[in-house]
């Protein structure tokens, strides 16, 4: 009776797994979807839902529908790892993974493990917003794709701004004491002193993530220093804070930013970051190419008509994911991830290309300042409407590479 | 000089912030025994209730209102749920606290989303109001402070000057002979939880806007209010107002200190952990806090 109840039981399940497999493309979202960081989950989850429809609505990819697996990972590299096993259980080849990179390195690691010890169950990670280097340099993985620029080409991207900027003599840096905060303050010291000898260092501070208040007491050490520029890879609350305490200090000089864009910072910056707050980013809102300008039309249209597609790095990723799957007449994660290497697309600011030899995409990147809304600047920020942010200079692609150290193992 | 002044004004300000934020969870603890982990729970209400509230009816209403609404959940939240959870003993009390604070933050999000809200300090107390060197000093900052003294001076009147203070007072010590007395002992608890909560409505109607009103904010602020009761001792209102005080200023200084501790770490990296150091130093040292009174 039991064995029977069993046996039924595993009969149904193979045949539904069975006609699901052969249906669909299942992509698994690991990322946060709940807890203090739930918001941004929710957004990134909200651009890979709509890029995947706008794929199917055009009848999906080599005849099949991509389905879209949210997996709650909390934020945690262990749980992650949980998840991720879940994940392959159901026969999902293919994961979608940003916010952190504590995340993302345990990822590509067991991804690497379960590739060599399972290639039948191969899985291939698209990273859309996981800013490590080492990703792409000394850890770099076939398996491992990222549609976002790392911290380094994006400090490149700040740095050329303050090397023609002629009014930056003296800059601070203020980070958040981990891993990110750190890359973000060595990036800058390097990159400072080879583009613009002249300008000063004049602090270079680390606090506690999401621990500090009041950012008063920065902002006197910052003012007592005398910088007229202060670079921070801060976000959350900890960047919202620290531009408020600038304004109510009057504290005159710019901030060079990483995350001013993300979901709840621009209404939370409001009047206080106008002007004051530059951010490097590959979204531009207001310089979208006509395609791309229908997608956004069409995105608001489903998600509000203040929300900004900021995330286009999930839109770039499918677009690769689908190309690529095309290209190999297969949905094998292996022959994938091999026509992905060095494909190029065109996207909406301009032609980008998935360089093979890291993996890193390489495209346009800007820099730009939040500014009020209204003329040519009719897109605004996310979740405001008085607000949008302002191009100060835009980097084609080429310009923003960098060399890496990847040396790149391949399966035979 | 310029850094030290700056520094000291930023130091007492921050100070004064944490008293305002603490002095509800001082009031609930000394009067009720109770230690309240939904306290910064009451704090994030406040501040979505103002933001509301001023919308419709404007900051200065607000000021009134959702205190008094926060005031009210505390009395229910008292008056059907700590209650029952009070014959079970502290420990059944603690456990309900912690899980109400999960519970209003997920209503929080449900009703209002996990973004945050658009709450703004008022045009009136924008800007600056005076100019310490190059820096300003704004307006709202110094209306928080205000504030703050405004609720110590009160609380402190409330509890040693007025008759109901008496009463409260009796009821924590002495329940049965207050009650043979003919006041009802059930109603005065439920009075002065509801009075911790909307003290801290009050501290979030005040400090929402000065910062970011989402539904992290209260396990942002959970645990700093705790070291401040503790590092002040235990259900004492001047030492609260005396470890606000003090641990906004040294953490103040501590920031503006680059000696280096160990190699490559300085004193201003650490500094926003140092309450959290305070805090083990005192329990080692002084376990009932600076002014406690009580030994558990």
């Amino acid at each position: 009776m039991k064995a029977k109840s069993v046996l039924g039981v595993a009969v149904c399940a193979s045949a539904f797994f069975a006609t699901s497999a052969f249906a669909q493309v299942k992509i698994a979202y690991i990322d946060p979807l709940s807890g203090l960081m739930a918001a941004t989950g929710e957004h990134g989850l909200h651009e890979l839902e709509f890029a995947a429809e706008q794929v199917n609505a055009k009848g999906g990819v080599l005849g099949q529908k991509i389905e879209i697996v949210p997996m709650d990972n909390k934020l945690s590299p262990q749980e992650s790892l949980i998840v991720l096993k879940n994940a392959i259980d159901q026969g999902v080849h293919y994961i979608v993974q940003g916010n952190g990179s504590s995340v993302a390195g345990a990822l590509i690691d067991a991804v690497n493990k379960n590739n060599e010890r399972d290639p039948s169950h191969a899985v291939v990670f698209l990273n859309y917003a996981a800013v490590d280097p080492d990703f792409t340099n000394d850890k770099c993985s076939f398996w491992h794709f990222r549609f976002d620029a790392n911290s380094d080409m994006k400090m490149e991207a700040l740095t050329s701004l303050l090397k023609g900027d002629k009014n930056v003599h003296k800059v601070y840096l203020l980070n958040q004491d981990y891993q990110f905060g750190h890359q973000v303050a060595r990036a800058a010291r390097e990159m400072i002193t080879a583009k613009r000898p002249d300008v000063q260092i004049v602090g270079e501070e680390l606090h506690p993530l999401a621990k500090v208040k009041d950012f008063s007491p920065y902002i006197t050490k910052i003012q007592a220093a005398g910088a007229d520029a202060v670079i921070t890879g801060n976000w959350g609350s900890d960047l919202q804070l620290l531009v408020k305490a600038a304004k109510d200090a009057n504290f005159k000089g710019d901030f060079y930013t990483y995350y001013a864009g993300v979901v709840g910072t621009p209404p939370a910056l409001g009047e206080s970051g106008v002007d004051r707050v530059k951010v490097v980013s590959y979204w531009n809102a207001n310089a979208v190419s006509p395609a791309g300008e229908k997608y956004l039309e069409a995105f608001k249209k489903k998600y509000g008509a203040t929300t900004d597609p900021y995330t286009g790095s999930m839109h770039m990723a499918l677009t690769y994911l689908t190309d690529a799957m095309k290209k190999a007449n297969s949905t094998e994660p292996a022959k994938v991830a091999k026509a992905m290497e060095g494909m190029k697309e065109e996207g909406p600011f301009g032609p980008t290309e998935m360089r093979a030899s890291d993996h890193q995409l390489i495209q346009p990147l800007f820099v730009l300042t939040f500014a009020k809304a209204g003329g040519a600047l009719k897109n605004t920020a996310d979740g405001t409407t008085d607000y949008s942010f302002k191009q100060d200079i835009k980097l084609d692609g080429p310009a923003t590479a960098r060399p890496t150290s990847c040396k790149m193992q391949r399966p035979s | 000089m310029q850094l030290f002044a700056t520094s000291l004004l930023n130091g007492v300000t921050y100070g004064l912030l944490l008293f305002m934020l603490s002095a509800g969870l001082t009031l609930i603890f000394s009067m009720m025994g109770v230690l309240n982990f939904a306290h910064a729970s009451f704090y994030m209400l406040g501040a979505y209730f103002g933001y509301v509230v001023s919308t419709k009816l404007g900051f200065y209403p607000a000021l009134l209102v959702a205190p008094l609404m926060v005031g009210a959940v505390g009395a229910l939240v008292e008056r059907y749920g700590l209650r029952r959870a009070h014959a079970s003993g502290h420990v059944a009390e603690l456990l309900f606290t912690f899980g109400l604070a999960f519970v209003i933050e997920e209503a929080v999000r449900l009703v209002w989303g996990s973004l945050p809200v658009p709450y703004k300090v008022p045009p009136s107390l924008d800007g600056p109001l005076f100019t310490l060197y190059s820096a300003t000093f704004p307006t709202y900052k110094a209306f928080m402070m205000g504030m703050s003294i405004a609720m110590l001076v009160a609380l402190y009147a409330g509890l040693t000057r007025t008759r109901a203070g008496l009463v409260i007072r009796a009821a924590l010590s002495r329940p049965d002979m207050v009650e043979a007395l003919g006041h009802n002992v059930p109603k005065v608890f439920m009075l002065v939880f509801g009075g911790g909560a909307a003290l801290a409505g009050l501290a979030g109607v005040i400090g929402g806007n000065a910062f970011v009103t989402e539904p992290a904010m209260a396990e942002a602020l959970g645990p700093i209010v705790f070291v401040v009761v503790v590092v002040g001792g235990l259900g004492s209102l001047a030492g609260a107002f005396v470890a606000s005080l003090f641990i906004g200023i040294v953490q103040t200084f501590a920031v503006a200190v680059d000696y280096s501790i160990v190699k490559g770490i300085t004193v201003s990296q650490v500094a926003p952990v140092l309450p959290y150091l305070i805090m083990v130093a005192i329990l080692v040292v002084r376990p009932k806090g600076l002014l406690g009174t009580r030994e558990s």
